[in-house]
């Protein structure tokens, strides 16, 4: 076991510095110019003094050649230093860990609400006797996943806040204002969970072992409960760590629909400026979820089904 | 176990006057809804009783509704079906209305079912005690704690070792006969008056089904519990069953006493049945005199001259087509086990001459897939050497095993799985034969054509899929593929295993026919000795990768030296009845029938 986290993490380090590395070049690339940025000239470089323009590469030692770059916000980086953000001027990591908490509380919540949601929704396609209504509630999951974050956002908002004053539409104060973007952001996670679930469930369910469960005289609700769901949840899981990365994303845009302070936004408004430090912590911070996410599940498969064994997990010695 | 004995004893007293049959159906009618909106009869009219005490065999092939008329006595059809007319009462009880809920309270408490395949009937997340328990449970005869201790008593009643340790285990860590043991002890925890076994063993080895068989006679004959057996194999049920009923297409043909039924069936399809019957009374096939008139084959053979392979002239005759020089085959297993390698052919050593038949015959596990593979050089020897046509062919590789593998062509066990569903018959025909280059187009038309009449398989089958054929006609269809290439070496692995009795009888008619017309040469792969007695000339038996015996097949399966030999000698069903179900299949039925016809189902 220890051997197999071991290596799992060395893996994880790689994706990191993977992430890193692609992401440092990729920003690199971009046409225009961070200073310039920096300077509040919307990158035209034209229109500033090129002494000002001169001193700022200087600071964030963006006159250095590219590879220096790389090693030296590589070797920060490994310490958690990001350098300093070209807009506000605050270290990076520490933008990005002030954004993290409300974002970690969003996702956090519409996590559980798409775990939930998608189970929930999945057992009532299959469970009930009425043909009709399964094949009504089966049809729901599709079309969650058909539903664009942002649409479905923008329709929460108009009638639970501006039509009904229920809610309030904007802002991270109190649970209220966590409600619409929390619904809205578990909305496609967990209805693509309920999609991969309902069909598995339908698949489990023909299986002999189910069969021989009604054979003991096991009812509907044993059935389904007791022998098909946690049978059924075994490629769902797999999803999960994919949700995951999901919710990062759909919180970016999420945050910005409902005016959130959090790390999505945090995000859009770096790139916009172009401001390399803060967007190659928030990369790093995502990859990192990312990793311990799937390393996370990958640990708990066996708990979940037996038949999986670690190659490197002791065995019991046979009789 | 004292109280269950009470009860089984009551039971059989409040019986006794007059006696109630634990099951009785009447007129049974079970239909399916098929996709296009009709309703396919499964069963039609089916009359049957199965006394207190009694083992009744249910006995027919695939399609005969004998599965379905098991399943309707647990209300357990599958989906799409529904029982339309009659009455199923158990204990005297009319059950043929009850409610979905009402019928909770029957199965598992009333009736017991034993389900076919072991391997996939348990519930692989679940242990396999608490599985047992969960019957208990259900039908509140214990709470969970003291339905997982006597769990583990009917763990051991089922015959299994340490049943306190097995109870704590995964499905994945036991062998198909120890869970079909515990699916025994499943069906028999809440202690019903009678249990349901559907084609229990038919996915088990031989002496693994007769060990389980004989364990579940006693129990349910120390309980005084009623058994329906459903089965394909007039053996199982010869030996097994108090009683014979007899399922053909939904309709019982025929049923009476196992001696009645065996000894002096009255149906035709029952006698049918029997003759079909491998056993090793029944000696080997042998094929119809040479026919006068030329074959359709040889008539072919001219103008399909250019698809002929060069003849092996240059080898002498004495060398046999395929030899392996002890042959070893280990294959690596994933680091972190206890053990480095699993050695699945152990040294083995074998000759098959031309124009005779080598069966190997093993149980599952025993290398036997493995040493065809080898010998077809889909795997390569660890160790030893193969040797084809008198030459050493071990490291061939490249071009060279491609020309190699003309020579050597392959049936498989499943005709459902070896013939690809898109290609029409003419296509899976013509395969090998473009593989090849050989012939023109007009030339493999017409040798395909050849091929399909000398498997007896009408010219219309040219296009149409395989998956409008039966199980027989598809096995049909790979032969003719295996045989396009006139190889010199056909495997044949497991080729009748997959098919009923009467079409497996009418296959091995076929291949023996085909090997006398042309001097073919066959590896024959089987675990049924009885299978094996009507078609080999030389036996090797493995086990676990060994060769334990080898010699011809007259010496081997009649007087057999080894004990593992004799011990699978002994695990053929059918040996209660063998004199009379011998009988009148004495005479090789291969003459009777040279071009069997067979019914498209």
């Amino acid at each position: 076991m220890g051997r197999y986290i071991l290596r799992r993490a060395a893996q994880g380090l790689f994706v990191l510095w993977a992430a890193f590395t692609i992401a440092f070049f990729v920003l690199y690339l971009l046409p225009s110019d961070p200073a310039a940025l920096a300077a509040g000239a919307g990158g035209e470089v034209a229109d500033v003094d090129p002494a000002l323009l001169d001193d700022l590469r200087a600071r964030y030692g963006l006159d250095r050649p590219v590879l220096v770059q790389y090693v030296d916000a590589l070797g920060g980086a490994v310490r958690l230093d990001f350098g300093p953000s070209y807009q506000s001027g605050a270290p990076a990591a520490s933008l990005v860990a002030a954004a993290v908490p409300q974002t970690l509380l969003l996702t956090g919540v519409a996590l559980a609400l798409a775990v939930v949601g998608g189970v929930v929704l999945a057992v009532a396609s299959v469970l009930p006797r009425s043909r009709a209504l399964r094949q009504v509630l089966s049809a729901l999951p599709p079309l969650g996943v058909a539903l664009p974050t942002f649409f479905i956002g923008l329709v929460l908002l108009q009638w639970l806040s501006f039509r009904a004053g229920l809610l309030p539409a904007i802002g991270n104060v109190g649970w209220q204002s966590l409600v619409l973007p929390a619904v809205t952001l578990a909305i496609p996670p967990g209805a693509q969970l309920a999609q991969v679930l309902s069909r598995s469930l339908r698949g489990t369910l023909g299986e002999p072992y189910v069969e021989t469960a009604r054979a003991k005289g096991a009812g509907r609700l044993r059935v389904q409960l007791g022998h098909a769901l946690r049978n059924a949840a075994i490629p769902a899981f797999t999803m999960l760590g994919v949700m995951v990365g999901a919710l990062l994303g759909g919180a970016v845009v999420t945050e910005t629909v409902f005016s959130r302070v959090g790390l999505g936004r945090l995000t859009v408004q770096s790139v916009n400026a172009q401001d390399v430090p803060v967007v190659l912590a928030v990369v790093v911070l995502s990859a990192l979820v990312f990793v311990v996410t799937t390393l996370v599940v990958d640990l708990l498969y066996p708990l979940l089904d037996p038949r999986i064994e670690r190659a490197s997990t002791p065995r019991t010695v046979a009789a | 176990m004292t109280q269950l004995q009470e009860d089984a004893a009551a039971r059989t007293a409040g019986d006794a006057t007059p006696p109630t049959p634990v099951l009785e159906v009447t007129g049974l009618e079970v239909g399916y809804r098929t996709r296009d909106g009709e309703v396919y009869r499964a069963v039609r009219g089916v009359d049957l009783a199965v006394q207190p005490g009694e083992v009744v065999a249910l006995v027919g092939e695939s399609g005969s509704g004998k599965s379905t008329t098991a399943h309707a006595a647990l209300h357990l059809l599958a989906r799409g079906g529904r029982v339309t007319g009659g009455r199923i009462r158990l204990a005297g009880r009319d059950v043929s209305d009850l409610t979905d809920r009402e019928w909770q309270d029957v199965r598992g408490r009333e009736v017991g079912l034993v389900p076919q395949d072991p391997t996939v009937s348990l519930n692989p997340v679940q242990r396999v005690g608490d599985q047992v328990a969960e019957v208990l449970v259900i039908h509140g005869l214990a709470r969970r704690r003291e339905a997982r201790r006597r769990a583990v008593g009917l763990l051991g009643q089922a015959g299994i070792p340490d049943p306190a340790a097995r109870a704590r285990q995964y499905p994945h860590q036991l062998s198909g006969g120890m869970r079909q043991r515990v699916l025994i002890a499943v069906a028999i925890a809440a202690d019903p008056r009678l249990v349901v076994a559907d084609e229990p063993t038919s996915a088990l080895d031989v002496t693994v089904q007769r060990r389980i068989l004989d364990h579940l006679e006693h129990l349910v004959r120390e309980r005084g519990t009623a058994l329906l057996l459903i089965t394909h194999d007039l053996g199982v049920a010869a030996d097994r069953a108090d009683r014979i009923v007899v399922l053909e297409h939904g309709v019982v043909v025929e049923q009476g006493t196992a001696a009645e039924v065996l000894g002096t069936p009255r149906h035709p399809y029952t006698r049918q049945l029997i003759a079909a019957a491998p056993s090793l009374a029944s000696g080997r096939l042998v094929a119809p005199a040479p026919p006068t008139a030329p074959t359709a084959s040889a008539v072919a053979a001219p103008r399909a001259s250019a698809a002929t392979p060069a003849a092996p002239a240059a080898v002498p005759p004495a060398a046999p087509v395929l030899e392996l020089v002890d042959v070893r085959k280990a294959f690596p297993l994933p680091r972190g086990g206890d053990r480095r390698e699993v050695v699945a052919v152990d040294g083995v050593s074998l000759r098959v001459e031309r124009g005779r038949t080598y069966a190997l015959v093993g149980e599952s596990g025993s290398g036997k897939s493995t040493t065809a593979r080898l010998a077809l050089h889909l795997e390569r020897p660890t160790s030893g050497s193969v040797r084809f046509r008198g030459e050493d062919v071990t490291g061939v590789r490249g071009e060279a095993l491609r020309r190699l593998r003309r020579g050597f062509q392959v049936v498989y066990q499943s005709p459902y799985a070896s013939l690809d569903p898109r290609f029409t018959v003419e296509q899976v025909v013509a395969e090998p034969l473009q593989a090849y280059g050989i012939g023109t187009r007009a030339e493999r038309a017409e040798r395909v054509r050849a091929l399909l009449h000398d498997v007896a398989l009408p010219a219309d089958a040219l296009r149409r899929s395989p998956r409008e054929l039966s199980g027989g006609q598809r096995q049909r269809v790979a032969i003719a593929r295996a045989l396009a290439l006139r190889p010199d070496l056909v495997v044949l692995d497991e080729p009748v295993s997959a098919l009923d009795v009467s079409v497996q009888a009418q296959i091995l008619e076929l291949l023996v026919r085909l090997q006398a017309e042309h001097d073919l040469t066959y590896l024959f792969i089987s675990h049924d000795l009885a299978v094996v007695r009507q078609v080999a000339d030389e036996v090797g038996v493995l086990h676990r990768g060994r060769l334990v015996e080898h010699g011809p097949a007259d010496r081997i399966l009649l007087d057999p030296q080894q004990a593992y030999t004799r011990e699978l000698v002994a695990a053929i069903p059918g040996r209660r009845y063998a004199a009379p179900a011998a009988h009148p299949s004495a005479a090789p039925p291969a003459t009777a029938v040279p071009h069997p016809t067979e019914e498209v189902r």
